[in-house]
């Protein structure tokens, strides 16, 4: 060794750690921004080592792509809205794996022969990883964008199908494993794993994103953590592994959060399930007006905001923090419950909130907040149904029995913002809102809000 | 590789992920979004793989061609996520005194 190939190992060695205090940091939102600048100079360092230590003779290419991958980058970063932020995050997960990928065709290209058979099972692994998480990732962000269309989609046979393609990729892969000269066998994983990609997401509804987002986190991640084992690169094996633990830590917390197992998220397809109306509860719905709501609040020592992902399509995110701040001017208790999955991937609603000002200190998770619901005045939710639906606490037969929901219903009254009197994302009906305790404004959350803010500045 | 390596990979490969799951399980659910897009930023590390592939000597131009796209989307993670997970960190602010509706 040398002394650049040892100044690029140091470099590593850097990078890995700085990584993990990246990741500490991030436990409070104080340490958190400090964290991410040690990440960064991490990456910075492992990037000058490698153009130090190996054998770099084309500057061209490596010019070329970092400049236009920084110009694309920086773009994202600056011009993406927050209520985008899945869309992102799902691209940024295809073009992490395909960069994954295409470093194992590369490798493929130039060392097939003399690579032992571990290795070119990583070698397999990776690229199969990689190649699937970049479409599947792609169809997802699609469907978030709205592309595609956001229903599953599903036809018959198709678990069959998917079974078919897996098992015809798994055989390449075995194959490969023992012929490595054999390209077309290589070149059909390949594809096959771009194709099962697809096959993977397209069943899956928009309601199950978070999952879906955190399963492609984590196989991007491990698709990483392949190339490091291919190119015996512990740097890489580090960042990838950390961030396929992420992910994965992620999809289970979600999968808790709806209380479905993973294999029923991807192989289940809900939401194409029209659920029977649970049992009919017989009542109606109580209308309250503008005025008689703002009163409600304006006198409330105690309310709680339930914002769901209706409130990020309504773009209400600002118009709920003035009317919290009118109603703190006035001595009332403001605070949000944020229910795990209310947004459409991970910790979505607390980042909407958070760029609309609202201070994380008031952020209330659920297991935080039920305790606090029958203490409290004026339970508001907006936009949200399925995850304050008293039915998956009280009803066995429901389709989302189990799940855990914030308990808005043992508030003393509920005011709930919605746009009109349909049902919700899963198609259930939802008995909190012929409750006694519960009344109704129909509208736009957006103008509600702002409405509701204007009554209280007259009570 | 030789099985030496190969089992100190392994090693890497497990303390990595124990330590991991110490690390992410503290992450508050406030900032799993931000925590989801540095890992992302994070694992843009093959792009140092892919800068040998694009760059280095005795490779095929097609791996030069396959290293350049490979650099480009990395770059694209990189770049872009951990700039927008500082545009995220950023917001998250305890009470920013004074609040305007109190002024009034």
């Amino acid at each position: 060794m040398n002394l650049s190939t040892y100044f690029m190992e140091a470099t590593y060695l850097i990078a890995s750690i700085l990584f993990v205090f990246a990741l500490k940091g991030m436990s409070h939102p104080e340490t958190a921004r400090r964290g991410m600048f040690l990440a960064e100079g991490g990456m910075f360092a492992a990037i000058i080592g490698t153009l130090v230590g190996t054998h770099i003779v084309t500057w061209v290419w490596i010019i070329a792509g970092l400049s236009v991958g920084s110009i694309i980058g920086a773009w994202m970063a600056v011009s993406v809205p927050m209520t985008a932020m899945p869309q992102r995050t799902a691209l940024s997960h295809a073009f992490g794996a395909l960069a994954a990928a295409l470093v194992g065709v590369g490798e493929f290209l130039v060392h097939a022969n003399d690579m032992p058979g571990v290795m070119r099972g990583a070698l397999g692994f990776e690229v199969m990883l990689g190649a699937l998480t970049t479409t599947g990732s792609l169809i997802a962000a699609g469907k978030l964008q709205g592309v595609i269309h956001g229903k599953p989609i599903q036809f018959k046979g198709q678990n069959v199908v998917n079974l078919v393609i897996f098992l015809a990729m798994a055989t390449c892969f075995v194959i490969f494993c023992g012929h490595p000269q054999a390209a077309i066998v290589f070149y059909s994983m390949l594809s096959l794993a771009f194709v099962f990609g697809v096959m993977l997401v397209i069943p899956i509804g928009s309601a199950d994103m978070p999952v879906v987002m955190s399963l492609l986190n984590s196989y991007a991640g491990l698709a990483a953590a392949a190339t490091g084992f291919v190119l015996g690169n512990n740097v890489l094996i580090i960042a990838g592994t950390l961030d396929g633990f992420s992910g994965f830590i992620l999809s289970v917390l979600m999968c808790k959060a709806m209380n479905r197992s993973i294999t029923n998220v991807l192989f289940g397809g809900f939401g194409s399930v029209v659920a029977e109306a649970t049992t009919d509860t017989g009542g109606v719905m109580r209308e309250i007006t503008l005025d008689d709501a703002a009163m409600q609040l304006a006198f409330a020592s105690r309310v709680i905001f339930v914002p769901g992902y209706g409130l990020a399509t309504a773009q209400a995110q600002h118009a709920v923090r003035e009317l919290a701040e009118l109603l703190e001017a006035r001595g009332v208790t403001v605070k949000y419950a944020i229910h795990p999955v209310a947004g459409r991937m991970p910790g979505h609603m607390n980042v909407l909130l958070a760029e609309a000002n609202v201070s994380y200190s008031s952020l209330y998770e659920m297991e935080q907040i039920n305790p606090e619901f029958p203490s409290t005045d004026v339970a508001v939710v907006i936009g949200a149904n399925d995850v304050v639906n008293p039915d998956a606490r009280d009803n066995p037969k429901s389709l989302i029995a189990g799940m855990p929901i914030l308990e808005v219903d043992r508030a003393k009254s509920v005011i709930v913002l919605k746009r009109g009197q349909g049902r919700g994302f899963s198609g259930l009906e939802n008995p909190l809102f012929y409750k006694p305790c519960t009344a109704m404004l129909y509208g736009d959350a957006k103008s509600s809000l702002s409405h509701l803010a204007q009554a209280v500045q007259h009570v | 590789m030789n099985p030496a390596v190969l089992i100190a990979s392994i090693y890497v490969f497990a303390l990595a992920a124990f330590l991991g799951y110490q690390v992410i399980s503290r992450v508050p659910p406030l900032l799993h979004t931000p925590l989801m897009s540095a890992t992302n930023a994070i694992s843009g590390i093959s792009l140092i793989g892919s800068l040998v592939l694009a760059g280095a000597a005795h490779y095929p131009l097609f791996a030069h061609i396959l290293g350049f796209v490979a650099v480009t989307t990395a770059t694209i993670n990189v770049v872009g996520g951990f700039g927008i997970t500082d545009r995220m960190l950023k917001m998250f602010n305890k009470r920013n005194e004074p609040p305007k509706a109190v002024v009034k």
